[in-house]
């Protein structure tokens, strides 16, 4: 910073010459601040009159003004609609790598491979969210009366294989291989007496670990040999060949406690489940099998 | 405007007594003025002082790094772009020197895009456009442009008579000269940029072979286009009209920033002087008007600030030569603050203040910022251990009455080899882990990726609630602990 030794003139001696203080305005003014009349450059109307020539090629190439029904295409023919059905053709194009092996490889294969592991992961969540989460619920976990696929209970089986039976064919839905069993309505149909079923029900109680009545126990024990363990066992860990649920365990699907244990015994139990094999693609339905054996039950 | 005569206005640079008023209109002189105006060219002269060769030093350091950094290499090892400064697009990182940004650290540029504003609102406040006269892109490519039009076409007035001449061949030649020139030097400007987005050494012969991604090219020609138009022909319309940035910067000047600034005190009244005339009674402004001759962006400094001006100090650097000439003290056009030339007029001598409400709170924030920034990239760890709890279902009721939780774990490896963890849990009794589709509890993460998994916790189905434990990654090599906080729920 330079200051200088010269004697200063007075104020008045410097004439104000600002630009502004000379300039034409509009005659708007705000607190002392005037709006000037500048002219503007010419390159920008030029600019401006090229907007709107750009603007009507725009209407000539491109879609652009709504008609009574549709709207003026464009010689271009562009359609925001018909590049996404590209990008999902190149989509679906690139996925057919993986398709075509998840289709020539077995199920245990596919599990074993990271790469189809992980595009099945991706795959199963997609399909289940669209076809099962409406009864298994969207994270998989049930509810009463559809089983929680997250755990380690399976009714049918846990095993790949197994697991894809069911998706294909599906439980007691009328067709020729959906799995089937029938259990009985002991009380709706009078196989047992009301006192009878509720002697099953303590002994049903005490296989799970829980308190129960001593008597009625000794006296269901043996009803349960003679009526229950063709199906369940002698010992009620259940049979995955009949869909006989394992009766020692802490999963229930429609509920343990007593009253609830008296309703399955009177009635029975038939749940149902759709096939998939004719809705579903071979492929889809593999991948979606190594979903639901990954959600921590698979066996 | 009326025709005028060129010849003679150079002052004669032999005979320091002789110094002749140069015709010269400002643009912005108050004549009456039509709603669209053509754009007034502007020759300015040669200017050469302290300013001038501080902006050459600016100039050819700053369009130095522009050309040379993406040739600079720095080894990363195998694997990785041995490239010094690198956008990576298609693997989506960014390489500076020693640091490498991924996608989700974006905020580093962020902050220091925060922190490149804060030291300009800090600059403006203190010394006024600095930015635009000396270090703005707009600016050093015009100062390049008007140098290579110099050379081909020669110092103002020459340029002025070749504007009038007739279209003679050597006014084509020039001419053509000129453009060639200028097209070339936007070639290399959109050139360089592209090489900051691949492998330079790779890209530049692939470029010469016209064997390179269209995208380059496209960004080449753009940039040929914007540098040739802006820096060759619009100029000073670029910074009066387009700019943003000269209205925005208004709120951090104040009557204490330095300006380029003309001491009407000192100078007024204005007139012709000549050799050994009286200087008293009268300003030393010898209204020669070499300030306005040399000034980009054709203005008249006098007529006190203008928001045309780039505070380039050229006019600086012309007025001081002239006082030398006539044997003034220089600096009747300097860097002032308007406080300051108000002390002045009033007689007493001004010193420039530095420490105001404003330039503190910029140096505060910079600061501030500075600081964040430092240690967030100091504490920038070369893994990252990311714990994302299941939601639904919340947990899992198991056979054996045990409970069981699902996490998605995910590391990220950013170092250049691939590295083995080993998960394992901390303050959750009688926990166990299992990790999905793999049949122990190591983890091999690639090197410079993300690799997520599926975790399984089971506990006893007796506890509380809600447990806090810590889901631990130990790297095998070095030892290295990683730990996350999260937690483990059972039925109510």
């Amino acid at each position: 910073m330079t200051t200088v030794d010269l004697p200063p003139k007075s104020a008045e001696e410097i004439p104000p010459k600002t630009p502004a203080a000379r300039l034409p305005d509009t005659g708007h003014e705000w607190d002392g601040i005037r709006e000037l009349d500048n002219p503007l450059p010419r390159w920008w109307l030029w600019t401006w009159y090229a907007c709107i020539l750009w603007a009507i090629g725009y209407w000539i190439v491109m879609p652009a003004w709504p008609l009574v029904s549709g709207y003026t295409t464009g010689v271009l023919d562009y359609s925001q609609r018909a590049v996404v059905e590209q990008k999902i053709a190149r989509n679906i194009e690139a996925q057919s790598v993986y398709l075509k092996q998840i289709s020539a490889k077995s199920l245990a294969e596919i599990r074993a491979d990271p790469e189809l592991l992980s595009f099945s992961m991706a795959g199963g969540r997609s399909a289940f969210a669209v076809n099962c989460s409406q009864c298994h619920g969207s994270g998989a976990q049930g509810a009463v009366g559809y089983p929680n696929l997250n755990d380690d209970a399976w009714l049918w089986g846990g095993k790949l294989d197994q697991i894809a039976y069911t998706i294909r064919h599906g439980i007691r839905n009328g067709s020729d291989d959906a799995r089937v069993s029938e259990m009985p309505a002991f009380g709706r149909d009078e196989l047992l007496e009301p006192a009878q079923i509720r002697d099953v029900v303590e002994y049903v109680v005490s296989l799970s670990g829980r308190q129960a009545r001593a008597a009625a126990v000794e006296r269901g024990a043996a009803i349960f040999a003679e009526q229950c363990a063709a199906c369940h066992g002698e010992t009620g860990k259940g049979n995955q060949e009949f869909g006989a649920p394992n009766l020692t365990d802490s999963i229930w699907l429609y509920g343990g406690d007593r009253a609830t244990l008296q309703e399955t015994i009177h009635n029975s139990r038939r749940g149902v489940m759709p096939g998939w094999q004719d809705r579903l693609t071979p492929e889809t339905i593999k991948q979606l099998t190594v979903f639901v054996h990954s959600l921590g039950g698979g066996q | 405007m009326a025709p005028k005569d060129h010849s003679g206005q150079t002052h004669n640079a032999g005979d320091p007594s002789v110094i002749e008023r140069i015709d010269v209109d400002p643009v912005n002189a108050p004549a009456r003025r039509p709603l669209y105006e053509k754009r007034r060219k502007i020759f300015p002269r040669k200017a050469s002082g302290q300013f001038r060769k501080v902006k050459w030093i600016i100039l050819a350091a700053t369009l130095g790094i522009y050309y040379v950094l993406p040739w600079i290499r720095w080894d990363r090892g195998p694997n990785s772009p041995d490239q010094a400064v690198l956008v990576d697009f298609p693997t989506q990182r960014f390489y500076f020197f020693f640091i490498e940004i991924w996608p989700q650290e974006i905020y580093f540029v962020t902050g220091l895009l925060i922190l490149a504003a804060l030291i300009l609102f800090l600059i403006t406040s203190i010394a006024g456009r600095v930015w635009c006269g000396y270090t703005c892109p707009q600016t050093v490519w015009t100062d390049l442009f008007i140098w290579v039009e110099r050379l081909i076409e020669g110092d103002r007035n020459a340029r002025i008579r070749l504007n009038d001449a007739p279209w003679t061949a050597a006014k084509i030649r020039k001419r053509v000269m000129k453009h060639a020139a200028w097209l070339a030097i936007a070639v290399c400007t959109g050139g360089a940029w592209v090489f900051y987005f691949a492998d330079a050494p790779t890209l530049a012969p692939q470029l010469l072979q016209f064997d390179a991604p269209m995208v380059s090219y496209v960004f080449i020609g753009v940039l040929t286009f914007t540098t040739y138009m802006l820096a060759g022909h619009a100029r000073e319309q670029v910074c009066t009209y387009m700019c943003p940035w000269p209205r925005i910067q208004g709120a951090m000047l104040d009557q204490h920033s330095l300006l380029v600034t003309y001491r009407a005190w000192r100078g007024e009244p204005r007139g012709a002087h000549k050799k050994g005339e009286s200087w008293d009674g009268r300003g030393d402004c010898i209204d020669c008007n070499s300030c306005v001759a040399v000034c980009p962006m054709g203005i008249d400094i006098r007529d006190g600030e203008q928001l045309e001006c780039i505070n380039c100090a050229l006019c600086i650097d012309a007025c001081d030569d002239i006082m030398d000439k006539v044997g003034r003290p220089r600096g009747l056009i300097a860097y002032d603050t308007v406080a300051g030339l108000e002390t002045q007029t009033a007689g007493a001598a001004s010193r420039p203040k530095l420490f105001r409400p404003r330039t503190i709170l910029y140096a505060v924030l910079i600061s501030l910022v500075g600081i964040i920034m430092l240690v967030a990239l100091l504490s920038r760890s070369d893994t990252e251990l990311t714990v994302l709890r299941d939601r639904n279902p919340l947990f899992v009721q198991l056979s054996n009455g045990d409970v069981r939780n699902g996490y998605t774990v995910k590391i990220l490896n950013k170092q250049r080899e691939p590295r083995v963890y080993e998960l394992s849990l901390q303050g959750l009794a009688g926990a166990d882990l299992t990790i999905i589709g793999l049949n122990n509890r190591t983890v091999k993460v690639d090197s410079d990726r993300l690799r997520s998994i599926r975790v399984h916790v089971t506990a006893p189905g007796a506890g509380a609630p809600v447990s806090d434990f810590h889901l631990v990654a130990t790297e095998k090599h070095t030892g290295a602990v990683f730990r996350h906080a999260t937690t483990f729920r059972r039925a109510r």
